[in-house]
């Protein structure tokens, strides 16, 4: 099998590879507030539209990249004015998606130039990344973390209990608006590496994994980040080095669920040796239990 | 209950809430001192969760006026402490049961809180305050029902308020963990002078330690102390049809009520339990 180490010396590789980086960082920030929130719907329906925004981009200013950011601010505003309550949020993002994805198609068929440019978003066009592209997505990463540590608080109480966050003086609509607005903008970001049909990997993948492995916010914000970055750089690397006619995107998903099935493996392992983990057995299960047959006796 | 000499915390003065055409209830008036347990009872759609969002500052009266600590009530207020419906939680969700109590002392605060010996302090006092050590790094996700109500408690009452509004909080419970949520209540009313509205109905464990009963149906409303309250008299004039209050063995069973349902959960008259306790007074 022929390697190719040398290419990583090239600037299309160490491009690709501060990308994926980049992206995964805001992908394992975000992951673990989407799975809380039950959000995994919209992080699907946020990265096919990342196609009509790269569409609308290249017909109006032949730039596919800043089409499908400014796309994605566009669709986080339809899915939060659609989906005011919670239920509906399924069906609301289901209508714009449907819409999009149609709308979408009719621009590329008014551009006339290298159609695939779009296309390439479906699938992710790593390798074509730019130094414009790069100073784009560290502006936008920087932006959503500084955006994240801001509603940390806030997100985790609203994720946990609405109502009581809502009593409790939260801005649960504005908060959830907000991380709305994060997860499309991280989810294009994410796009244009892994590609539309593979962004679960990033955002859902490496967060469900974490949540296997601790309870603990903090950690599993952590493990997630490292896991994603594992899987983007890793998968990219396999892409370069030993496989460059396959696209990355492939080697990203394989790592990503590997890591997963790894992390089910490890807390199936732990639970059937403690328990319940940090937790010792619960005296007092045993007295309620005493509480009644004492009672029935008496 | 010195009820009469202490500014109430509570004060409910013709209070009325209407949604569209529908009376919830009425005429309204109601004043809960420090320290005084209140059971809000009544068939479901009577308003009794309508009536803790008015107090949280979160449902606007339709007429009259409501006072909460001497003002209006506004949401977030820090002398309130409200344990809403119990939901449960999922299991993988990443949060550990000390997680859970700090997001009552600064959950609402934007950003990542600092680590800080005083802020861990308040938390750790809060969880020993209801014996929830042992599971304070447990996932919440994996405790019972009856761990997780208690976590509720402690992130409620962390920040010491004035009034605690508890919205069905031993909804699911077995009976051990019933008995624990409300005598954990208890003893804050009668420790830290807590003003509490427990919103329940499962009527039979609270009543041997209520001072009062508010009984909402049907628009109308009474109040006062539990034998006054739970007769056939009184309920059947507030349902507006025949209702039969039984004692039986120190236990409330009310029957004929529309809806059938506020006395008797769950077939728990097998279990001895609430028998322990004889009604108060």
């Amino acid at each position: 099998m022929t390697t190719h180490w040398g290419y990583l010396h090239l600037a299309f590789a160490q491009h690709a590879l501060i990308a994926a980086s980049i992206v995964a960082v805001i992908s394992g920030v975000v992951g673990p507030f989407v799975i809380t929130r039950g959000m995994s719907f919209a992080v699907h329906g946020a990265a096919e539209l990342a196609l009509t925004g790269a569409a609308a981009g290249l017909l109006i200013a032949n730039d596919a990249v800043s089409g499908a950011l400014v796309g994605s601010v566009v669709v986080a505003g339809a899915f939060g004015v659609l989906a005011v309550r919670e239920r509906e949020r399924d069906s609301a993002i289901g209508v714009v998606l449907g819409l999009g994805l149609g709308l979408g198609f009719y621009l590329l068929h008014f551009y006339h130039g290298f159609e695939t440019e779009a296309l390439d978003i479906l699938v992710g066009q790593i390798t074509s990344v730019g130094t414009t592209q790069i100073e784009i997505l560290v502006a936008v990463a920087l932006a959503v973390l500084v955006a994240m540590i801001a509603l940390y608080r806030p997100l985790t109480f609203a994720s946990v209990d609405l109502d009581l966050a809502e009593a409790r003086g939260v801005r649960t609509r504005l908060v959830g608006l907000l991380f709305l607005l994060l997860l499309c903008v991280t989810v294009t970001e994410a796009a244009q590496v892994v590609g539309t049909v593979l962004v679960l990997s990033l955002v859902i993948t490496p967060a469900a994994a974490a949540q296997r492995l601790s309870a603990h916010p903090g950690v599993v914000i952590g493990l997630s980040t490292v896991f994603a970055l594992i899987a983007a750089d890793g998968g990219l690397l396999v892409n370069i080095v030993y496989v460059p006619d396959v696209r990355a995107s492939s080697f990203i998903t394989f790592i990503a669920f590997a890591i997963y099935a790894l992390a089910r493996i490890a807390a199936a392992t732990r639970h059937s040796l403690g328990g319940r983990g940090e937790l010792p057995a619960d005296p007092e299960h045993s007295d309620a239990t005493a509480d009644v047959t004492d009672g029935a006796v008496g | 209950m010195s009820a009469a000499d202490v500014a109430p915390v509570v004060q409910l003065h013709d209070a009325a809430l209407r949604f569209g055409e529908r009376t919830v209830w009425s005429g309204l008036n109601l004043d809960v001192a420090p320290g005084e347990f209140v059971a809000v009872l009544g068939p479901n759609g009577s308003g009794k969760t309508s009536l803790l969002k008015v107090l949280l500052g979160l449902q606007r009266l339709t007429s009259g006026a409501v006072e909460v600590g001497g003002s209006s009530p506004s949401r977030g207020s820090r002398s309130v402490g409200y344990v809403p419906q119990q939901k449960g939680f999922d299991r993988d969700v990443p949060l550990r049961g000390r997680d859970l109590v700090a997001l009552g002392l600064d959950g609402h605060r934007w950003g990542v809180p600092l680590p800080s010996r005083a802020r861990r302090g308040r938390v750790d006092a809060a969880l020993a305050d209801v014996g929830a050590q042992r599971y304070a790094k447990a996932a919440v996700g994996r405790l019972s029902g009856g761990e997780q109500q208690r976590l509720r408690m402690a992130q409620a009452l962390l920040g010491d308020p004035a009034l605690l509004l508890c919205d069905e909080p031993l909804l699911s419970l077995d009976l051990h963990h019933q008995r624990v949520i409300t005598e954990l209540v208890d003893r804050r009313r009668r420790e830290h002078g807590t003003a509490v509205l427990f919103v329940t109905h499962e009527v039979n464990p609270v009543l041997p330690l209520v001072d009062r009963v508010l009984y909402l149906a049907e628009g109308r409303w009474a109040s006062g102390a539990p034998d006054e309250v739970l007769t056939s008299e009184r309920l059947s004039a507030l349902y507006g049809t025949p209702v039969e209050v039984v004692r039986i063995g120190g236990r409330v069973i009310v029957a004929g009520t529309p809806d059938a349902v506020h006395a008797e959960p769950g077939g728990s008259h097998h279990h001895p339990d609430d028998s322990a306790g004889a009604i108060p007074r």
